[in-house]
C-alpha cells in the first residue's frame, strides 16, 4: 500500500479559499487525471483525485439515490437525480450530484429524504441540503458536506474527478493514490 | 454556493507532539478537549508508530474514530514565539463529552489567532488610543497612564460613582477565575464600585436571585443526573443548540433507554425504565423533536405555553401534585419550611392555569404526573433544568421560585436524578470580594442613558448588541463620548496635562470617557477613547467550571496576539498606573489601597484569588488541576488526596440548604400578568411576538464567528423565524430583509419559513452582530433589574427581496428526519 508520508506543503496550501481555489482544485485534478497514475515527483499541491465511471446518466431516476464509492471504495457516497437544476449539478438537466454519505461530525451514515432532498445523520441529527451544495441546514459538523465533483462524458458515463472538502475520518482524501 | 474549504489534506501529527488540556471556552458545558502542538517544518507518518494517535492512518477509520481531526481544528499558530501546528481535538476520555465536538467547540482550532493562516485577523494587538481622530497604537504605560489619570481625576470631582463599570462575571474566554477576581479585586476592594453591571445585563445582580433566597444553589446536580432521572423537566431551554454536548450525551441516553444499566447499578430497589421528559416552551425547537426521535412521542410532552406564562403553570402543577399526594412529606418535614404558606398563597386551578397558559387541563394533569406520579409505590425521580426561556421571561424571580417550589416539593434536590438547576450560558469562574452595592443594585444602562458617570471602564462586555433597550443605550453613549473625542482632538496628543483637562471638560459637560478591553473590536469599542488588548483562554493558563461544577485548567497551548495580555495582568498594570496617580497628586492614603497587584503571571493572581478565598480553594493549584486532566472535579473542592483533588458529586445531597437553620424555605408566587412596566401594552399594541434566542452555529462564539467565513456564510444575517401565513400576509418570502420595529427601535433580520411556528409567534436571532434584537427590547425590567428579552412585541415589514448573501442558503426545515 502507498503510504502518505510524501506529504509536504503543509502550511498556507489549504487555506486558500473560495472561488479562485475552486476553480484551481479543479485544473489540477484535470491536469493530474490526464497523466495517469500519480508516480509524478514532486509532489502536486493537491491531492491526485481518481476519475471514476459511477454510472451513467440514463440509470438515474429522479430522486432515487445510487449508493456509490469515491475515491476507494472505502468512501461511500450517493449520486442522486434531483429533478430540477442544482449547485455543481451535472447531466443534461444540470441535476445530477453526488455527496459523501459520512457525515462529517462523528461519520455516521447520512440517508436521503427525498420529500425535501436532503442528507440526513442518524447519529447526531446533522442536516445537509444536496440542492445547495450540501450546505448544512443544521447541525453539528464544521463542514458543509463534501461533494463529489462530477463529469458526463458524451457517452452520457457520469465519473467523479475530485471533492471540495476533507472526507470523515481520513487526514488525505486519497488513500491509495 | 455552500462555503468549502478545498482541503483535501491535513499534516499528520508526530508521536512526540504536544498534548494539553484544553476545556471549550464558549458555553457552559465545558467540553473537554487536546491541543496537539508541534514544530512547524515537522509531520508525523501514517503509520502507526509515526503519528500522535499510534493508528493506522492510511486507512479509513471508523465512525468516532479518536484518529481524525476536522479542518476547522487545525491551524498554525505561534509558541512562545515560534511557529507550531496546532490541533484542538475533542477528548473521548473526558466524562463530560465523551468525544463529541459541538458545531462550536470543534471549530477552536481555526478560530485562533494566527498570521500564518490569516485567520481571526481582527484580534487586538497593540493599546490603542484616540488621537488625530482616529485609534492608533500606544504602548501599555502610556495607555494605562492615561486611563488612571482620567479616572482618578474623575473620582476627586465626582466620587467612586463617577467611574462605571461593566465587567464579565463568568468563566470560559473573556473570564474565569483569575480575571473575575483580578477585577473584583480593584472594583471591590482597592475601590468601592457600585455603579457596575454584568456583560448580558444591565445591574449587577444574579439571574437566579430567587432560588438563592430559598437556599438553593442554582447548579446543585451532576451531569449524570440527566442520565438517572425518570422525567426531565425542561423549562425555557433549548438544550440540543445551548448545551450541545451535555444534551447529546447524558440527555439522550436516558430517553433511548440506553442509560437503564446505570440506573440499575446505582439505584437498586425500584423499578425504571427509559426517560420521558416534558418540555416547556412556546416554540417548537429541534430539541423537541431530537426528543421524539429517541423517546417517542408518546414520552415527549411538549408544552407550546403561552410566552411568559410559565408561573402559573408551576403553581397548578405544585397544586395538584399536592393534593394528589404526591409530595415528598419527609423530606418536607426535614429539609424545608414554608410549604404550607406557600401552598395556601399558590393555589392555582388546573382550569385556570389553562386559561392563562393556553394549554389543556389534560396536559398540565400529564405534565403532573410525568413529574411526580409515584412508580409502584417509590418517589419518581425527576429533574428540573430552566435556563434563559425563564431567566429572561416574565416575572423572573417569582418564576424560578415556584419552579424550586415544585422541585423541593417533590423531594428532587440533592438526590440521584433529581436536582432544580439553571442550564446555563458561560461557564462560571467566579470569585470577587463583596460587592458593595446594595439590592437592587443600581440601573447601570439607565445611569449612562442619564448622564451619570465621567469614565466607563469595559470588560470584555458590547451592550450594543446585548442590552436592552439597545437603540436608545447607542444614541446616548455615541452623543456622550463623541464629546470626548472631539476634545481630545482639541489638543496635542503628547502633552498629557492638556488632554487631561481637555477630557475632564468635556466630562463636566456630560461627556463620558470610555476605555475598553476585549480580544477583538466590539462593537461599544466604536466609542472608546482607550483600547486594551487581552488574552483568551489557551493564550493563558485560565481555570473555570461547568454546568455540573465541573472545575478545569485550560493550559496555555499558544501565544496572545503582539502585546495583548490576560485580563488579570491588565488590571494589574491598571492598579499600579492608579497607584502612581493618586501618589503623584499627594494622595498616599487612596495610592495604598493600590498595592498587592504584583502579580508576573495569571498563576499568581490564581493563588490570590481562587486558592485563597474560594470554598476549598485551598485544595487546588495548577499543579494539581493539570494532573486531573479534562475531568477535573467537581467544587467544592472538599480535600486532596492520593493525589487527587477530592470534589462534590452533589450539593445539598445531606439534606442541609444555603439558610441559617439549613432549610430550604418555599416562596409564594402569585401570578400578576406582564409584570414589566409596559410590557401588556407593547403586547396589546404590536402585532408580532419577537421570541429570541440562539442558533447551533453561532452560541457563547459570536464575537469570533463574525470573522468565521463557514458561519458568516450561513448566518449572514439574524433570521426570524416566521409562519408561512404570515409572510404571506406581508408578501415575503424566504432571504427577504426585513425591518423589526416598535416604539423602542428598529433592527433588521432575513426571513426563515418556519412551518411549526405558531401564526404571529416569531423567533428571532438574540445578540446577532448584523442585527441586535436588543434594538426592541423595552427598557422594562423585574424588581431586581433583571431584563425581560422574550416577551418583546414588534410589527414586520419588508426591507427588500433576498439580497446575494441570503439568496445561496438553504432554508429548509433544521428538524432532523428519520429514514423512511
Amino acid at each position: 500500500m502507498r503510504k502518505c508520508d510524501k506529504l509536504v506543503d503543509v502550511g498556507r496550501r489549504h487555506f486558500l479559499r473560495g472561488a479562485a481555489t475552486a476553480v484551481a482544485g479543479g485544473a489540477a485534478a484535470t491536469a493530474m487525471t490526464a497523466a495517469g497514475p500519480a508516480e509524478a515527483k514532486p509532489t502536486f499541491a493537491r491531492v491526485n483525485y481518481p476519475s471514476h465511471r459511477l454510472a451513467n446518466v440514463s440509470d438515474l431516476k429522479v430522486d432515487q439515490p445510487l449508493e456509490i464509492t469515491y475515491p476507494d471504495a472505502d468512501s461511500p457516497g450517493v449520486l442522486i437525480k434531483l429533478g430540477s437544476p442544482a449547485e455543481g449539478g451535472v447531466g443534461p438537466d444540470g441535476d445530477i450530484v453526488a455527496f459523501s454519505t459520512l457525515c462529517p461530525h462523528k461519520g455516521f451514515p447520512l440517508h436521503y429524504i427525498a420529500t425535501d432532498k436532503s442528507l440526513n445523520c442518524p447519529g447526531h441529527y446533522s442536516r445537509f441540503d444536496c440542492e445547495k451544495g450540501g450546505m448544512e441546514i443544521w447541525g453539528q459538523a464544521t463542514e458543509n458536506l463534501p461533494q463529489f465533483l462530477l463529469r458526463v462524458d458524451g457517452k452520457g458515463d457520469i465519473y467523479a474527478e475530485a471533492i471540495d472538502d476533507l472526507i470523515y475520518g481520513r487526514l488525505t482524501n486519497v488513500l491509495k493514490a | 454556493m455552500a462555503f468549502k474549504r478545498n482541503i483535501d489534506r491535513l499534516p499528520i501529527p508526530p508521536k512526540d507532539a504536544k498534548v494539553q488540556n484544553v476545556t471549550c471556552h464558549f458555553c457552559i458545558v465545558g467540553c473537554g478537549y487536546k491541543a496537539y502542538s508541534w514544530e512547524v517544518n515537522r509531520q508525523g507518518g501514517p503509520s502507526a508508530g509515526s503519528n500522535a494517535f499510534g493508528a493506522n492512518l492510511a486507512l479509513q477509520q471508523d465512525t468516532e474514530t479518536t484518529n481524525w481531526f476536522a479542518p476547522s481544528m487545525y491551524n498554525i499558530v505561534k509558541q512562545n514565539g515560534r511557529d507550531v501546528h496546532l490541533v484542538i481535538k475533542p477528548d473521548h476520555e473526558c466524562v463530560v463529552n465523551s468525544g463529541l465536538g459541538s458545531i462550536r467547540g470543534a471549530r477552536l482550532g481555526e478560530l485562533s489567532f494566527s498570521e500564518t493562516t490569516g485567520s481571526q485577523a481582527q484580534r487586538l494587538t497593540d493599546p490603542l488610543v484616540w488621537r488625530y481622530g482616529a485609534l492608533y497604537p500606544t504602548s501599555w504605560q502610556d495607555a494605562l497612564d492615561l486611563v488612571a489619570d482620567v479616572t482618578r481625576r474623575v473620582i476627586e470631582e465626582q466620587g467612586e460613582d463617577g467611574l462605571i463599570v461593566s465587567a464579565f462575571d463568568h468563566g470560559g474566554a473573556g473570564g474565569g477565575y483569575e480575571n473575575t477576581w483580578a477585577t473584583g479585586k480593584l472594583y471591590f476592594e482597592s475601590m468601592k464600585i457600585k455603579n457596575i453591571r454584568i456583560h448580558n445585563r444591565p445591574a449587577y445582580n444574579s439571574e437566579v436571585h430567587a432560588t438563592r433566597d430559598m437556599g438553593v444553589g442554582e447548579l446543585n446536580n451532576c451531569y449524570e443526573d440527566a442520565e438517572l432521572a425518570d422525567t426531565i423537566f425542561a423549562v425555557g431551554t433549548n438544550a440540543l443548540e445551548t448545551q450541545t454536548n451535555y444534551f447529546l450525551n447524558h440527555w439522550i441516553p436516558n430517553l433511548r433507554g440506553t442509560s437503564l444499566r446505570k440506573k440499575n447499578a446505582q439505584l437498586p430497589g425500584e423499578s425504571h425504565s427509559a426517560g420521558r421528559i416534558v418540555i416547556v416552551d412556546p416554540r417548537r425547537t429541534v430539541t423537541v423533536n431530537a426528543c421524539e426521535i429517541e423517546a417517542g412521542k408518546e414520552n415527549v410532552l411538549h408544552l407550546a405555553i403561552n410566552s411568559g406564562t410559565d408561573l402559573t403553570l408551576f403553581n397548578a402543577l405544585v397544586t395538584y401534585v399536592s393534593d394528589q399526594g404526591w409530595i415528598d412529606k419527609e423530606f418536607i418535614a426535614a429539609s424545608t419550611s414554608g410549604l404550607d404558606a406557600m401552598l395556601a398563597a399558590n393555589k392555582t386551578s388546573l382550569d385556570d392555569a389553562a386559561k392563562i397558559t393556553g394549554l389543556s387541563a389534560d396536559d398540565i394533569k400529564k405534565a403532573a404526573s410525568f413529574i411526580a406520579e409515584p412508580k409502584d409505590g417509590k418517589r419518581r425521580r425527576t429533574m428540573f433544568a430552566y435556563e434563559k426561556g425563564l431567566i429572561w421571561g416574565n416575572d423572573n424571580y417569582r418564576t424560578n421560585g415556584a419552579l424550586v417550589n415544585l422541585a423541593l416539593a417533590t423531594g428532587n434536590i440533592g438526590r440521584p436524578g433529581g436536582g432544580c438547576v439553571r442550564m446555563g450560558g458561560h461557564q462560571e469562574g467566579y470569585v470577587r470580594p463583596d460587592y458593595p452595592g446594595g439590592r437592587p443594585a443600581p440601573y447601570v444602562d439607565q445611569l449612562l442613558i442619564g448622564g451619570k458617570g465621567g469614565v466607563h471602564h469595559i470588560w470584555d462586555c458590547d451592550h450594543y448588541k446585548t442590552t436592552l433597550n439597545a437603540l436608545e443605550f447607542k444614541t446616548v453613549y455615541k452623543k456622550r463620548t463623541d464629546m470626548v473625542k472631539d476634545a481630545m482632538s482639541s489638543v496635542a496628543y503628547g502633552d498629557r496635562n492638556a488632554q487631561v483637562e481637555a477630557i475632564m471638560g468635556a466630562i463636566r459637560k456630560g461627556g463620558l470617557f470610555s476605555v475598553d478591553v476585549d480580544i477583538v473590536p466590539s462593537k461599544i469599542g466604536q466609542a472608546a477613547h482607550v483600547i486594551l488588548p487581552a488574552a483568551t483562554a489557551g493564550e493563558m493558563n485560565l481555570t473555570s467550571m461547568n454546568g455540573e461544577r465541573r472545575m478545569r485548567l485550560t493550559e496555555r497551548y499558544m501565544d496572545p496576539p503582539g502585546q495583548a495580555m490576560p485580563d488579570c495582568l491588565i488590571v494589574a498594570g491598571l492598579a499600579q498606573a492608579l497607584e502612581r496617580s493618586w501618589r503623584a497628586a499627594g494622595k498616599n492614603d487612596v495610592a495604598d489601597k493600590f498595592k498587592g497587584y504584583d502579580w508576573k503571571t495569571e498563576e499568581d493572581a490564581f493563588m490570590d484569588g481562587y486558592h485563597a478565598n474560594a470554598n476549598g480553594g485551598k485544595f487546588v493549584t495548577y499543579e494539581r488541576l493539570r494532573a486531573m486532566g479534562t475531568n477535573g472535579f467537581q467544587e467544592p473542592a472538599v480535600d486532596f488526596r492520593d493525589g487527587k483533588i477530592i470534589g462534590t458529586k452533589r450539593l445539598f445531597a445531606n439534606g442541609t440548604f444555603n439558610s441559617k437553620d439549613g432549610k430550604a424555605t418555599f416562596m409564594a408566587t402569585q401570578w400578576r400578568g406582564l409584570q414589566a412596566e409596559g410590557k401588556q401594552q407593547e403586547k396589546d399594541k404590536f402585532a408580532f411576538l419577537i421570541n429570541n434566542g440562539r442558533a447551533n452555529h453561532v452560541w457563547q462564539s459570536a464575537y469570533l464567528d463574525q470573522q468565521n467565513d463557514f458561519v458568516m456564510d450561513r448566518w449572514p444575517l439574524p433570521y426570524i423565524d416566521m409562519n408561512p401565513d404570515d409572510m404571506n400576509e406581508l408578501s415575503l418570502q424566504e432571504g427577504d430583509l426585513v425591518e423589526v420595529y416598535n416604539d423602542n427601535g428598529s433592527t433588521q433580520a432575513m426571513v426563515y419559513p418556519t412551518p411549526t411556528a405558531r401564526p404571529k409567534q416569531t423567533f428571532m436571532l438574540f445578540a446577532f452582530p448584523t442585527g441586535p434584537q436588543g434594538n426592541v427590547v423595552s427598557k422594562g425590567v423585574n424588581e431586581l433589574i433583571l431584563p425581560n428579552y422574550k416577551q418583546t412585541w414588534a410589527n414586520i415589514r419588508k426591507i427588500a427581496s433576498a439580497p446575494e448573501v441570503t439568496r445561496h442558503l438553504t432554508f429548509k426545515s433544521q428538524e432532523y428526519l428519520p429514514p423512511t
